[in-house]
């Protein structure tokens, strides 16, 4: 009983994890962590970009490698005033434990590599005593804030950009001196606009009326996400009743600056919340498009439709695996076979279920759904057997991770792009197949008038596995597609087989524009309701929805209206 | 009344049922409370909790026969009733529990770490019997009541009707598994210590609600067959087979459905409320599609449209399971996932309607088994039209 | 709970009763109609199925229905018995009772029974079940459940099981009988409904031509008592019943008239023989 309900929490949180969420469109990161984590990388890319750069001030180097703290504070504040990009590396260094001295020689040590933090140059062998250069949590502290401030004044225009964003995000006072100087050297119009905003929010802490004006009519061009909030600070009104910002003149250029941002920022997340509902609803589709053929078109309940979903994502974690093995240089196009792999494998297993089981049970849906409830036990603890019951690790192609930014708050993954390009791929195919080849053709005589089809000498047995064999297949790519944004498991078509139904059900039986527009819909409708309520709640309300629209509309969206049938 | 039990069963079914009661009532007590452990004739506390558990099984069974064998109504959203009745029960146990909580208070443990400070409006009144008593049997039938009232009026059948009550216990699921909704989230319900006053562990206590549960079994078996042997149940078998022509005879068949389906829904919310006292726990698991679909299989594997069947089914299908889990877990799915298609395609008539046909025995409904096939199974093979399955 | 069914789709139930309460507007044109529709029209996604239809059907008559398929027979059917509403156009059985208001139980109560082009009866069920289910009686859930069959109903299933020549049969499970027995068996079950207006699709389809020769027998002895309506494409079997037939074609009428007045007719002849 226990385990039941354990295994179910897990398959819903798995369900959740990949299905609720806005798909990671980054809206609003605004955490510190994030901020440190990109100052590392920068840092990191900045350690390697800087080696070998000519001589750095000896008296610097020796007094941060032999001094006190103070002669250190000193040392880093110096390297800060002189603007030297190329002292990252050694505060870096420093900062991480790196450095160390070997009688009287700095060096930095990476490894079994070091190179000498006065000239750069490697030195080897390396000499056999070193002392570990210590730094004290203040001088830590300041060697981070030093980093910013360098970073900012990198050649390297990514470096430039992630320092600047992170001290934007960061909430600590930037030290605007060198800001200042940075807004001056600048060229690139994006980290300038950063730049700016950034002296604007220090000028917030003003003293002088004016030039805390000055500074929220700056900010009103800013895309940070945490500019409402210093505006919305200084409209706030304190516990005594007297407003944060005691002046009216600012308090009023700061509501307009506000009404700007926010229209900014609404605009960034209402992007966000359409390329979600796009996601999902191709998801959707991709889900019930092959639903769309085998019950939309033939009529056959399968309830083993999503555990055709989950081969097809295992078929490609079987590619994927193969890749690794056999050509790892070509792994990156590992997913241009595993996406026929899927499909063919899909399916086949479609096809043997057609010839074994669901043939046998035509005309009687109660019973075809049971049986293919059946076969999707089978296929599930199959998988189990083979794979194992935990979910497997498929990876993204290095082309997929990542996003394009389109706005300052939204990030548009590229494994979501590729997927809502996908359904539509997968979409045309069908729709070519069913009206352009000969199948198509048998396909839809066959399911209109049987006899009749059977009589112009269509193999109307044949037909059916074909199609079931199609509708399958299509399932397998969206298995595909779906293992490169969520878990592969044995229980990753459990969770879309009611999805799948209901937008084959919305859409009207038979109707492949229905199946499209009830998935974009549903996707829409999911992700509005999830933006004012929560995801459970979304989901209910979806369900609930089509609940009710069904019993109004039994026949669907776009099901024609037909003479009533006989008994 | 003397043509009412006739009419019921012959002489052999009535025999056959005392022969039950006294089993139940005489023979289990004395087998697992007064015969010594180790006995021949000692029975487990374990084995008397499972028969209880498999009877209330078995009871959903028969309520989901009844629409299904003798409506041709399909419902996938069985296991949403039984769960209603079980939560209705499990509030008033949790109440019952008082102060001997892990945090000694009179809240629900759950509602105490969630830092409630008072019980949620659905907890009203729900430390009385006799309210918790009315809320498993109001609950899932005014819920059945109303989404009945609604698919049948809009003509929803077969596989859509199907499909929408999976939905249903899915959004119910869903709902449960938020702790928002005062039902104790994901965990559910457990923990209890008493049910009107009897501890809840003592092995008599089990008994009598093992007890119970057996002869709620047989009133709901009898109650059953009262309605298939009436005229209403002719009515139903007959929308069963041919809805349109028992319109056109004047009768308006959404009524006679949101009956057969209301009452249907109340039996399983009752067996929820016999269950949940006797497995100690109760959460949104019970509500999963797939919880609900294997309803389904146990009915079928008996014998649709015979009721016998269904207990025969869930006892079968459910003692396997026991069994396997024990034995090899890791088949059960194999076993469980063969048993529907092996039914579906080889026994359409289940086990019942086997052997009604090897003996020739002739009785019940399947006395047409043979020859034109129940509940809607065509012998031959019709081919699909594409949207028939939406009508 | 049964009261709060009976209740669930407003008086409707109470059809049978009194249908004073039903305002009218514009019936009185039709004296002794026991059907009257005018100008029905109902389309389907564009199609026009019915074409602004208009028909009669006085009591006691005979009618038969004759056209080509797609002329918009069942259609028609349809909606008399409350199976499909129509767009546009009014539909009143009696003199007062619109049927665009009323489901097909309802209808059925009120007294129009239907024949379906298929036989339909209920194929599990005895042949005296069959007519059990069909016989006038209360048909709401509570009396079903306890209702008991008295010896009244007994016997009018016994005269209309000699009727429809099926008394040996009684016992027989409905489905295993001879296609023809189906069809009898069927409008038996019509009549025990004592219909005011009986409504046959290709009523002697399948039969063998002495049970079409007893079928139109039947039919003639039961105009007078009842009002019918025959679609039928059999012309032998229309010529040997009808006193007064019907031509439908895309949805409206083209001819109406004695038989030999209608066969006559160039449109009609156009119709069915092609342009």
């Amino acid at each position: 009983m226990k385990g039941d309900s354990h295994n179910l929490a897990r398959r819903l949180r798995s369900f959740a994890t990949f299905y609720f969420p806005l798909f990671t469109v980054s809206i609003a990161m605004s955490t510190k962590s994030i901020a440190r984590r990109v100052v590392l990388l920068v840092l990191f890319a900045c350690a390697l970009g800087a080696r070998g750069a000519t001589a750095i001030d000896i008296g610097v180097v020796d007094a941060l490698a032999f001094g006190d703290s103070d002669e250190r504070s000193a040392a880093i504040a110096k390297l800060v005033d002189e603007a030297d990009p190329r002292a990252i590396a050694l505060l870096e260094a420093l900062g991480s434990g790196d450095l160390q001295t070997a009688g009287k020689r700095v060096l930095i040590v990476k490894g079994k590599d070091a190179f000498d933090a006065v000239t750069g140059e490697r030195v080897s062998p390396l000499p056999p005593v070193r002392e570990d250069v210590v730094a004290n949590n203040r001088v830590r502290r300041e060697i981070a804030g030093a980093l910013g401030v360098l970073k900012l004044l990198s050649t390297e225009r990514a470096v430039r950009l992630g320092a600047t964003k992170a001290l934007a995000l960061s909430s600590d006072d930037a030290p605007l001196p060198s800001v200042k100087k940075a807004l001056e050297r600048e060229s690139d119009d994006e980290i300038k606009a950063i730049l700016v905003s950034i002296i604007a929010s220090a000028g917030l802490k003003s003293d002088i009326v004016e030039e805390r004006i000055a500074a929220v009519r700056a900010l009103e061009h800013s895309s940070n996400p945490q500019t409402r909030t210093l505006l919305v600070q200084l409209l706030e009104k304190k516990s005594d009743g007297t407003y944060a910002e005691p002046d009216e003149g600012v308090r009023g250029a700061a509501s307009i600056s506000l009404r700007t941002v926010e229209n900014r920022l609404a605009w960034g997340e209402r992007v966000g919340l359409v390329f979600a509902s796009l996601s999902l609803g191709s998801v959707l589709l991709l889900a019930a498009l092959g639903l769309a053929i085998t019950y939309g078109l033939m009529g056959v309940i399968n309830m083993a439709h999503g555990e055709l979903m989950m081969i097809g994502a295992y078929a490609t974690y079987v590619v994927q695996n193969a890749f690794k093995v056999y050509a790892p240089e070509w792994f990156a196009w590992y997913l241009v076979l595993a996406v026929p792999i899927a499909f063919v494998a899909s399916a086949l297993v479609g096809m043997v279920l057609e010839r074994t089981v669901i043939r046998h049970l035509y005309g009687r849906p109660l019973e075809t759904l049971l049986a293919t409830w059946g076969i999707s036990l089978l296929l599930i603890q199959g998988v189990r057997t083979l794979f194992g019951a935990q979910n497997v690790q498929v990876e993204n192609p290095s082309w997929m991770s990542g996003g394009i930014a389109i706005l300052s708050n939204v990030v548009l993954p590229w494994n979501r792009i590729f997927i809502v390009l996908f359904a539509a791929l997968v979409l045309v195919a069908i729709w070519l197949l069913l009206t352009r080849t000969r199948l198509g053709l048998f396909v839809r005589g066959v399911t209109q008038n049987r006899p009749m089809a059977s009589c112009v000498g269509v193999a109307t047995a044949r037909v059916d596995t074909l199609a079931f064999g199609v509708g399958s297949g299509i399932a397998g790519l969206g298995g595909c597609a779906l293992s490169q944004i969520g878990n592969v498991g044995p229980d990753l078509g459990q969770s879309y087989i009611v999805d799948s139904f209901m937008v084959v059900v919305l859409g009207g039986v038979g109707q492949l524009a229905g199946t499209v527009y009830a998935a974009l819909g549903l996707g829409f409708v999911n992700k509005l309701i999830e933006s004012w309520s929560g995801a459970v709640v979304a989901k209910i309300a979806v369900l609930v929805f089509i609940i009710i629209f069904i019993q109004k509309r039994p026949q669907g969206l776009f099901a024609f209206k037909g003479r009533a049938q006989e008994a | 009344m003397r043509a009412l039990l006739t009419r019921l069963y012959g002489t052999r079914g009535w025999t056959a049922i005392g022969v039950c009661i006294v089993l139940l009532c005489v023979a289990m007590p004395l087998a697992n409370l007064v015969a010594t452990p180790g006995s021949a004739f000692h029975v487990s506390d374990y084995f008397v909790t499972l028969a209880g558990k498999i009877m209330c099984y078995a009871m959903v069974a028969v309520a989901l026969d009844l629409v299904w064998g003798y409506a041709g109504i399909l419902s996938l959203g069985h296991g949403l009733f039984f769960a209603l009745g079980g939560y209705a029960m499990g509030m008033y146990l949790m109440r019952s529990i008082g102060t001997d909580g892990h945090y000694q208070t009179e809240l629900p443990d759950f509602m105490v770490f969630l830092d409630w400070k008072q019980l949620p409006w659905q907890w009203w009144n729900t430390d009385q019997f006799w309210w918790a008593m009315i809320l498993v049997v109001a609950v899932p039938g005014l819920l059945a009541y109303a989404f009945g009232y609604f698919a049948f009026r809009s003509r929803i059948k077969g596989v859509y009707f199907s499909i929408i009550t999976q939905a249903l216990t899915y959004a119910a699921m869903l709902l449960f598994f938020r702790n928002e909704t005062g039902f104790g989230g994901n965990n559910g319900f457990t923990d209890f210590k008493r049910i009107v006053g009897f501890a809840i562990a003592r092995p008599e206590t089990r008994m009598s609600l093992s007890i119970l549960t057996g002869l709620a079994l047989i009133a709901t078996l009898l109650i059953a067959r009262t309605i298939v042997t009436s005229r209403f149940g002719r009515v139903l078998t007959a929308i069963r087979d041919a809805e349109s022509r028992v319109m056109f005879c004047g009768y308006d068949t959404s009524r006679y459905k949101l009956f057969v389906w209301t009452l249907s829904a109340t039996l399983c919310g009752i067996a929820g409320a016999l269950y949940v006292p006797q497995v100690g726990i109760i959460n949104p698991s019970e509500m999963s599609p797939a919880n609900s679909i294997e309803i389904a299989i146990w009915v079928a594997v008996g014998g649709r449209g015979t009721l016998i069947g269904a207990v025969l089914g869930a006892g079968l299908v459910n003692g396997a399971k026991s069994v396997f889990t024990v034995l090899m877990p890791e088949y059960w799915l194999y076993v469980l996932g063969l048993l529907f298609i092996v039914v579906t395609l080889y026994l359409p008539n289940g086990i019942v309607g086997w052997i009604t046909e090897k003996i020739g025995w002739r009785g019940g409904d399947s006395r047409m088994a043979s020859k034109v096939g129940i509940a809607g199974v065509r012998p031959q093979q019709t081919p699909p039209v594409a949207g028939e399955t939406a009508r | 709970m049964s009261t709060a069914m009976q209740s669930y789709e407003g008086g409707s139930v109470s059809v049978d009763v009194n249908f004073s309460h039903i305002a009218l507007p514009g019936l009185d044109a039709s004296h002794g109609a026991v059907l009257y529709l005018d100008d029905i029209t109902v389309s389907f996604d564009g199609f026009r199925a019915l074409n602004k239809l208009s028909l009669m059907i006085e009591t006691g008559e005979l009618r038969c229905v004759i056209g080509p398929n797609g002329a918009g027979k069942t259609t028609m059917m349809d909606v008399i018995t409350g199976r499909t509403r129509p767009d546009a156009g009014s539909a009143f059985f009696g003199q007062t009772i619109d049927l665009r208001r009323f489901n097909e139980a309802d209808i059925a109560k009120a007294g129009i029974g239907r024949k379906f082009q298929k036989p339909t009866i209920f194929e599990h069920h005895t042949v005296f079940e069959n007519l059990e289910l069909a016989m006038k009686s209360d048909k709401r859930v509570r009396r079903t459940l306890l209702t008991r069959m008295n010896g009244d109903e007994h016997s009018r299933i016994d005269e209309t099981l000699t009727l429809i020549r099926l008394s040996d049969s009684r016992q027989r499970i409905a489905g295993l009988l001879s296609h023809g027995q189906k069809q009898w068996l069927e409008i038996g079950m019509l009549l025990i409904q004592e219909p005011k207006l009986l409504l046959l699709d290709e009523p002697v389809a399948g039969m063998t031509d002495e049970e079409t020769e007893r079928t139109a027998e039947l039919f003639l002895s039961l105009a007078g008592k009842h009002s019918l309506v025959v679609v039928e494409h059999d012309m032998a079997f229309v010529a040997s019943i009808a006193r007064k037939v019907t031509v439908l074609h895309e949805g409206s009428v083209l001819a109406e008239g004695p038989l030999a007045t209608v066969q006559n007719d160039e449109r009609v002849i156009e119709v069915y023989l092609g342009r």
